[in-house]
Parts: structure tokens; sequence; C-alpha cells
């Protein structure tokens, strides 16, 4: 008996065809990147290029890796603890896991917003003066912090209370300062782990369509586990899925990476189709 | 009888009476344990004021001890508050910034097996007697150039750096790594994140822990009697040479024939004693408070 599989993700139909890949100008390539915690693999044999002005959305059971995979772009995991990784990462051409390499100047370039937002127990203000003033842009400090602020949705919300703890501010208030914050040290790329999971339907959409917004400025890379995220949001889409080696062990893998439109609609890897119509969780 | 077979029976506590007067019991001896607790330092405080009190007066903290005369002179441990308010600043200045740094070092670059061991080796050296460090410090920097006021403080030191080290590192590992990370993600070093991002989260915790460790070092007699002992009756704020300390001078008094020496040597006691609850009071009300304030923030 055959079914047919309706795809329970409705594509968002105004989005426009990208451009055929070899015209995308090309931000990462990493190369047969494997990740491993204490020896073992998060994740295995990544090969994909990242593009420059879109949102790339990376899509996977938990467990898949996606978290580990986009914390390597910017180094971040180099902070964990038995962390090794083996391939290459190649950030405009250059490889930013070789020896000579600050992973401090990487991540000036490359910023970062987590799972949960995570503001300094500062001002509002200074939570995104902060960084400016550390970094040396200390040039029309208060212009840039409104400017960051209004790109991040958020200036109308706290403008007349600045100078307040940025603890006050609701979920999806702080992980927009977050955002803000980040964008505020003008990165060229803006990593994105699961940078909704912990809000509500209202602050999700603020959030995505600031991302649609400024993707003209920078390059977004954005792990979620919630597959309409990516179908909105996303101009193109990684799907991530767990394999297991010959002695049992599960680590992640690159499934499939394609057109957000390509993967949800006319999926090439059966496992893809069975991830994206909910066939499996 | 219901469905599953129960009956009241099954439900009902077997031997009630007995199991009562148990707990009547075990309750009582547990209270009784408290309250001997509370009452050991409730009689320990009494005693000492009851006993220092007839000494206790402005002329204890402004005047140097006389020699010994027949008639009563008006004489005091002036030498003695100054000499350990010298020691215990002087220690607190050595071990504060090499405990903080050790912490920093420990919590937030060692690798865990260089951190399980440093840690052992600060328990262990929080368990030195004091009279050990005293007798270290007499071989290290008494032997040969005389005791001295520095001599005291670094035996202080020494016992206060575990103090101080293991109360940061406790709440160095309660800044959520989250805001490392977030410090991190903008591309700002590490060196900078710690300095301005999760120390100063820290505060009430090492102001707490720094406070506590000055308490418990005021106290301290073994340490200074090989560094710090062989003192004069003149008041001095340098530490190049020994220095009179409180503990050692109520140890010196009470050796004293002279019962004027004993009084003093109570209401030098009692003036210790209260320093050191009120300092103990002070970090824990710093502590609670910053603890509280951690944990809205988070």
């Amino acid at each position: 008996m055959s079914i047919t599989i309706e795809p329970t993700v409705k594509v968002e139909p105004r989005r426009k065809e990208l451009p055929p890949r070899e015209r995308l100008e090309r931000i990462f390539h990493v190369e047969d990147l494997d990740a491993l915690y204490s020896g073992k693999p998060a994740v295995k044999s990544v090969t994909m290029e990242i593009y420059r002005n879109l949102v790339t959305a990376i899509i996977g059971p938990s467990g898949c890796g996606k978290s580990t995979f986009i914390r390597c772009l910017n180094r971040m995991n180099d902070l964990v603890a038995g962390f090794s990784m083996t391939g290459t990462i190649r950030y405009h051409g250059q490889d930013i896991c070789g020896a000579d390499i600050d992973p401090v100047a990487v991540r000036r370039h490359i910023g970062m917003v987590f799972q949960r937002p995570n503001p300094f127990p500062k001002s509002i203000y200074d939570n995104v003066a902060w960084g400016l003033r550390v970094l040396g842009m200390k040039d029309s400090l208060d212009d840039r912090v409104e400017r960051a602020l209004m790109q991040a949705a958020l200036w109308d919300e706290v403008k007349d209370r600045l100078k307040a703890s940025a603890l006050s501010l609701s979920g999806g208030q702080q992980q927009r300062l977050c955002i803000a914050r980040a964008i505020a040290v003008e990165p060229d790329v803006v990593l994105m782990d699961e940078p909704a999971s912990a809000l509500d339907p209202i602050a999700t959409s603020a959030i995505e369509q600031l991302m649609n917004d400024l993707k003209r400025e920078y390059t977004f890379v954005i792990v979620t586990h919630n597959m309409q995220q990516a179908a909105r949001v996303a101009d193109m889409t990684a799907f991530f899925s767990i394999s297991r080696g010959n002695e049992g062990q599960r680590f992640g893998q690159l499934v499939e990476y394609d057109a957000t439109r390509k993967i949800f609609t006319a999926p090439s890897d059966s496992r893809t189709e069975d991830y994206v119509t909910g066939r499996f969780g | 009888m219901s469905a599953h077979g129960i009956t009241r029976a099954d439900l009902q506590a077997v031997n009630l009476p007995r199991r009562r007067l148990v707990n009547r019991l075990m309750q009582a001896l547990a209270t009784l344990a408290a309250a001997i607790a509370v009452a050991a330092l409730v009689l320990i405080v009494w005693s000492v004021a009851k006993r220092g009190a007839s000494a206790l007066n402005l002329d204890l903290l402004t005047r140097d001890p006389a020699p010994f005369s027949f008639t009563p002179v008006k004489q005091g441990l002036e030498n003695a508050f100054v000499g350990s308010l010298v020691l215990v600043g002087l220690a607190t200045a050595m071990a504060l910034p090499v405990g903080l740094l050790v912490a920093v070092y420990l919590t937030e670059y060692a690798r865990p097996a260089i951190r399980s061991s440093v840690s052992l080796v600060l328990d262990v050296l929080n368990g030195v007697p004091a009279i050990v460090i005293g007798i270290f410090v007499y071989g290290l920097l008494v032997l040969g150039h005389g005791q001295s006021g520095w001599a005291g403080a670094f035996a202080l030191a020494c016992l206060m750096l575990p103090l101080v080290t293991r109360s940061t590192m406790e709440v160095l590992v309660l800044v959520p790594s989250s805001l490392r990370e977030a410090s991190l993600g903008l591309g700002i070093p590490r060196w900078r994140t710690t300095l301005s991002i999760v120390l100063p989260q820290t505060i009430g915790g090492v102001v707490t822990g720094t406070v506590l460790a000055v308490a418990r070092i005021a106290g301290e007699t073994a340490p200074l009697l090989f560094t710090s002992s062989i003192v004069g009756s003149q008041t001095s704020w340098s530490p190049t040479h020994a220095l009179q300390s409180v503990p050692v001078a109520i140890f010196e008094l009470s050796e004293q024939a002279d019962p004027g020496s004993h009084a003093r040597a109570w209401a030098a006691a009692f003036v210790l004693l209260l320093f050191i609850l009120f300092t103990s009071l002070a970090g824990r009300w710093v502590a609670t408070r910053n603890r509280r304030r951690l944990s809205t923030s988070r």
C-alpha cells in the first residue's frame, strides 16, 4: 500500500528563488569535519558550504550534533574540556583551525547568540556598549547602541529605560538584547543556537522577522529543532541525522543540504523526507 | 474489602506506641545536642564577659602595659591591639591577592586533574595545625633574622590562603558559564572576560570569605609564638620588628601572678571575641545578600 505524504510544513510561497549556488558567495567551506568529545565522535564527516547574506538553518533530531557543528564555526567548542576536531573549516578561504589562528579573533568576526538568553548583569545600555568599549569601538557609542537595539527590534521597548537592569526584561526581550549585543560589534556572521527555544511564539516571530530584515548585512546560521521555523526563515537548510557506527556508537551526520524549499517539498533523501513530514521525531 | 484486596489492617500502623516513644526520644536527644552547642557558646561569652568586664575600659585600648608596681597604674593593651591590627592587615594583604589568583586559575583555567589535586592540597593546608605553620615560618624567616611582624603576618597569611581560595572558588563556580560564553562569543579575550564579567559577580562571596578568614586568624596564637612574640610594651606600627598581638598578650598575661593582669587578659579576650562575632555576622550578612542577588539574576 502506498501512502502519499503531505508535507506538514508549508514553505512560504513568497520566498524568492535562490540564484544558482555557483553564483553565491561562499563564506564557510567545511570539509570532512569530525568533532569529538573525549575521543567520541559527535559529528562525523560534514562537508558543506555556507553562503553570504543568506539564512542557513541546521535542523535535525536531538543529539544529531547541530549545536556541536555550529559551535565549531567560531571555535566556541575550544572551551569544552576534551573537545577535538579534524577536517578543515575555511572562512573566507582561511583555515580557522590552524595553529596560528587566534580563536578570539575568529569570534570577533563570527558572533553567537545562545539557546538561553544570557544578558550580562548590567544595564540594558551597558549590555550593548560594553563589548563595543572593550573592542575599541568607542566612537559615537550612543549611536551604535541605538542602531543595534533598533536592528534587534528592541529600541522602542527600552529607549526610556536604558539604565535599567537587563535582567528586568522579559525572556524574549533579553534574547533580542543578546542579538543587539552580538550585532553591535559588527560581526560578519551571526551564529544562532536555537535562539527561540526558550521563547513564546510572539517573541519567536519578532526574532525571525529581524533575521529576515538583517540578512542583507549579515550572514545567519541558525540551529533549530523547529521545522516550521526553518521553513519560515531559512534560505538554505541542512538536515542532520543520527547514524550508528560499526560498534553501535551514535554520531551526527549531514544527510542533506539544499535550498529550504527543496528540503521541505522534494527532499532527495528518504531520511529527510521522514523527518520533515513528521514520521521520525 | 476493596477490589485490590487491601484491608484496613494493611494500612494500619504497626506498633504505634513504641514508634511514637522512639520518635520523641530521638527528637529530644537531637534538640539536646543542639542546645549543648548553643550553650557552649553562651557559656564562653558569658564567662569571658563576666571576668573581663571589670578591666574593660578605654584604657585597655589606649594605654600600653606598664611595668610591675605595687601601686595601681593605669595601663592597657594598646600595643597588642595595634599589633594585631597590623599583623592581620598585612596577612590579608598577602593572602587575598594570592588566594584570588589561585581560585581564578583553578576554576577558569586549570585542567580538572590539576584542579582537584590543588584543591586537595589546599584542604590539607587548611588542616595543618597552626603551630606547625608557626614552626615552618620560624625556620623559614625567623632563624637568622629574628622575629618580625612580617614573619608573623606571613604565618597568618599561610593560614588564611586556603580559606580565601576555597571560598572564592565556591562563588566562582556559581557564575553561570553562559555569562562567560556571552562575552567570549563577542570576541572578547578570556582574561578580559574573567576580569570584567566573572569576577564582579563574586565580590560578595570574596568579601564574605575574607571577613570570615580575618575573624579566624585574628584569634590565632600558635603561629605568632614563634614569629612575633618577643616584644616590649611599646605600641608600634612597624612590622620590621616583632609586634605584640591580642592572643599572645592574653596568653602571656594569663601566666602572670598579678590578678590585674588576669582581668586585663579576660577583657582583651572579650574584645577579641566581640570582634570575631561581629565580623562573622557581617560576613554572613554579606553572603546572604549576595546569594539572593545571584539567585535573582539567573
